[in-house]
């Protein structure tokens, strides 16, 4: 990991452990103050509590022009994406994060082509719905590996990562608590309750909070919605397509328009928000992975909309094609964050647990 | 209507925006001028992190209850007794009040502190400190139409028959003269203006360092005295500590302070102690030893400790010099190492039994048969390494200021200005002679500023 990057994260956190005033404003302060000294780990520790809400860039009475140049929201942005690109697995894909939004671009394209063609090519003899264009038999083929390969991949760096920040034996009450916290954005929050600067400078707003929130609990309906698909079609023998008051579409549907609806409010935040209180590195990055989780929500409501008609052909191996990027690049996009923010919130509960 | 204002407030601190948000909130039209770019705004404000209150039960973030007696008294120790019990009772009294106040205008506490600090029932903390304080009133000031001008730098208030009848200040170099109603100076005090520090304290004070903004250079100050505006305190009356030797020459706040003193030696440039280190807990003694080392030749000290003290005091912004013999320190800190050799040795042999050492409390561990003589905490410095910090004196602010009666309002002999009124540091004078009790800045920042924009806005209307 480059050490200029945690030096100067190093620096700056040695500024804030001697003045505390942002004490408050979320997890990093307390952990920040729990050391006097920061080895490597402690750093990336920190990056990765902290979810670049700038409040503490905001407060600041040492920021630029002021020779200390305190921007903890940037320096803290680049150790947490130097981090990632650190412990991805296998190895060299960690290069992937710096050239995230051409690589996702690139592999929308090759999977869509690709699930174009199949679905033109080897066109089943039968099957209903959208299995008239592609078999389930195929898709499982393709999707079952690109679904489990990546999440391993998360797995061993999520390891590495605990390893290097020195986490203990886990325990699932530590993991439940960081669920609930993340589950809250608690941490968006701002301590006060107001919510976070992010779009309009000092202003204090919930926005990015909420638009985070409806990404995630959009993303989740609709992951349960395929999961729910899945135990219908193997446990039940239903296969798609399923009508509108089943599981699968009462839990897709909301999910899918959450999604969307998030994903819309974030993209448009991040370009509000300054950019050199973050990662210059990673923000296009960043927002092509939303545009992407965008557009797999966009594309799914629109395939259901579609239901029936000729646009089903073109329009699933586009749904299709950004789910399967969306899974192919998830240890090496902004996605894998979320695996590393409930690592960092596990170890501060267990930290707190040990301390109660 | 930056060129037709009902009312003019001069600076942009925290007792600046209590009288704007105040006046605004009785259909003023108020303009303030803030000598500090927008990134510098706020003066010392920015700087602070809480704020003395009184209060009859637990309020908002304070537990407990803290009295209008307990915190008179509490005053009076710090002040010698030179204080204004009629303004300095009504500032405690009015305090109470203030917290909803603030809070009702954006400011938010910090919940509690798991710092070093106990303060927890007589100072509520503001969530990201001062600048936060400052970003909410500002916002606040926004909504009511406030019109703020930064890098406006007012240089002269136009006296007649008591009556401010101009104000002039300087945006890009170029000069404005604008006729408000009213006008509130909240400009602070004058202790940026070093040359001014110097004439007042001799040239000791180009050594010393300003904790706070560079903008509070006394201009308005100056400027009403020279037109015999009633004035309060003497102008070699100044809050003072020690800090950081290597802190920057201003702005340096917080984070410059040092807590080290109470465990260890403190030497001169000749490498002699001057001073009982150990006389009461830091808290108490923090603000002696700014004058101490002011005293001092070059206006510059060396606090000393050993190993076994580096974890008892909070962590500050630079990292000690280290060495692992006496020696070698001295000589990285250039002090003469014969002398400081001697001092050690001579301290060292001075200790008694440390068994009762006792890092949080005034243990009365002391040394015998030197002097001057450490009264606590006093154990030998004798395991490496070796760690040094040079102390100098920070200024915090000045007590020359502007005299007030309870309506904040200025005056010339015995008589009024009619449209002057005066609120936060450059009027504190007025309540506290000297000494101070943390806190009490911001405190008396708000009540007057609210109480000068009140009367601003009732003279405008
Ligand atoms: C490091 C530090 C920490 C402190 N911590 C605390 C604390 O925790 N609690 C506490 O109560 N007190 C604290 N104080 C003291 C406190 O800062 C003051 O008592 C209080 O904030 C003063 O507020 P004010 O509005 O009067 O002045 P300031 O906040 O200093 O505002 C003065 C304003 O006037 C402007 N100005 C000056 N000259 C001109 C001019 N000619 N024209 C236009 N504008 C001008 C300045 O730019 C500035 O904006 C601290 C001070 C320092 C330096
Ligand atoms: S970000 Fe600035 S104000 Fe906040 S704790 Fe750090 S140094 Fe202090
Ligand atoms: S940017 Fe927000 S989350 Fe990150 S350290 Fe600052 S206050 Fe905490």
């Amino acid at each position: 990991m480059p050490t200029d990057l945690i030096m100067e994260a190093r620096r700056q956190a040695e500024i804030c452990n001697a003045c505390r005033y942002c004490e408050g404003y979320c997890s990093v302060f307390p952990a920040l103050h729990r050391e006097r000294a920061f080895a490597d780990g402690d750093i990336t520790h920190l990056a990765n509590l902290c979810h670049n809400c700038r409040g503490c860039y905001y407060a600041c009475q040492y920021t630029a022009p002021h020779e200390f140049d305190l921007n903890l929201p940037k320096a803290l942005a680049e150790v947490r994406q130097e981090s990632w690109k650190t412990h991805a697995w296998p190895a060299g894909f960690g290069q992937l994060f710096e050239r995230a939004g051409s690589v996702l671009a690139l592999v929308l394209v090759v999977a869509t082509a690709c699930l174009f063609a199949l679905a033109q090519n080897i066109n089943p003899a039968s099957g209903e719905g959208f299995y008239a264009y592609i078999s389930h038999g195929l898709m499982i083929v393709i999707f079952a590996p690109a679904f489990l390969l990546p999440l391993a991949a998360i797995g061993v760096s999520i390891k590495s990562y605990w390893r290097n920040t020195g986490g203990g034996t886990v325990q699932l009450s530590d993991v439940l608590a960081a669920a609930r916290s993340a589950g809250r954005m608690k941490n968006l929050e701002g301590g006060h309750g107001d919510g976070c600067n992010f779009e309009e400078e000092d202003r204090f707003s919930h926005a990015r909070r909420y638009a985070h929130q409806a990404t995630l609990y959009g993303f989740l309906l609709c992951f349960a919605s395929t999961s729910s698909g899945t135990v219908l079609h193997y446990g039940f023998g239903l296969e798609a397509p399923y009508a509108l008051f089943s599981l699968p579409k009462l839990l897709g549907i909301p999910g899918g328009i959450l999604l969307c609806l998030g994903t819309g409010a974030l993209a448009y935040l991040k370009t509000k928000a300054n950019p050199i209180l973050g990662a210059p590195k990673a923000w296009g990055g960043e927002m092509a992975f939303v545009l992407l989780l965008f557009a797999v929500s966009a594309t799914g409501l629109l395939l259901y909309a579609a239901t029936g008609t000729a646009a089903v052909s073109a329009l699933l191996p586009l749904h299709l094609g950004t789910v399967l990027t969306f899974f192919l690049l998830a240890p090496f996009s902004k996605m894998a964050h979320g695996f590393y923010r409930m690592a960092a919130l596990t170890k501060e509960a267990a930290h707190e647990r040990e301390n109660a | 209507m930056a060129d037709n204002p009902d009312i003019v407030v001069i600076g942009g601190g925290n007792a600046s925006l209590c009288a704007a948000i105040t006046a605004a909130e009785q259909g003023a039209r108020v303009l303030i001028l803030e000598a500090a770019p927008k990134a510098y705004r706020g003066g010392n404000s920015r700087h602070t992190r809480n704020f003395r209150c009184m209060h009859a039960g637990p309020l908002g973030p304070l537990v407990d209850s803290y009295s209008e007696e307990e915190y008179f008294d509490d005053l009076l120790k710090v002040t010698g007794g030179k204080t204004d019990e009629h303004l300095a009772r009504l500032a405690i009294r009015t305090s109470e009040e203030c917290l909803p106040w603030m809070e009702a205008h954006g400011v938010r506490f910090q919940p509690s502190l798991s710092g070093t600090l106990s303060l927890a029932r007589t100072n509520a903390f503001f969530l990201g400190g001062g600048k936060g304080l400052v970003n909410a009133y500002y916002r606040t000031a926004d909504s009511l139409g406030v019109v703020v001008e930064y890098e406006a730098e007012v240089t002269h208030l136009e006296l007649e028959q008591d009556e401010i009848v101009w104000v002039d200040y300087l945006k890009n170099g170029v000069s404005y003269r604008i006729s408000p109603k009213s006008v509130v100076v909240a400009s602070g005090g004058f202790q940026a203006d070093v040359d001014w520090l110097a004439r007042a304290w001799g040239p000791a004070a180009e050594n010393f360092l300003i904790r706070g903004t560079p903008y509070n250079r006394g201009v308005v100050l100056a400027d009403l005295l020279d037109q015999d505006v009633e004035q309060v305190g003497d102008q070699t009356q100044c809050h003072a500590v020690a800090i950081d030797g290597r802190a920057p020459k201003f702005d340096g706040g917080i984070v410059t302070r040092l807590d080290c003193v109470p465990f260890s030696i403190v030497l001169n440039k000749n490498g002699e102690r001057f001073y009982d280190e150990g006389e009461d807990v830091w808290p108490k003694r923090y603000a002696i030893w700014g004058r101490l080392v002011a005293d001092q030749p070059d206006q510059v000290a060396y606090a000393i400790i050993d190993a076994k003290s580096l974890n008892l005091f909070m962590p500050s912004v630079f990292p000690p010099i280290k060495a692992d013999t006496i020696e070698d320190l001295a000589t990285e800190m250039d002090l003469p190492v014969s002398a400081v050799r001697a001092t050690v040795d001579g301290f060292n042999a001075a200790c008694g039994d440390t068994s009762g050492f006792q890092p949080t409390e005034l243990d009365g561990v002391a040394t015998g048969g030197i002097v001057p003589a450490k009264t606590n905490w006093a154990r030998p410095i004798t395991e490496p390494p070796f760690y040094g910090y040079s102390l100098r004196t920070g200024v915090t602010f000045t007590y020359l200021g502007l005299r007030v009666d309870e309506n904040a309002q200025c005056a010339i002999g015995n008589r009024p200005i009619g449209n002057l009124w005066a609120a936060g540091e450059t009027m504190a004078g007025s309540i506290l002679g000297q000494g101070y009790l943390a806190g009490f800045g911001v405190t008396i920042g708000t009540v007057f500023g609210r109480i000068a924009g009140r009367e601003a806005a009732k003279h405008a209307n």
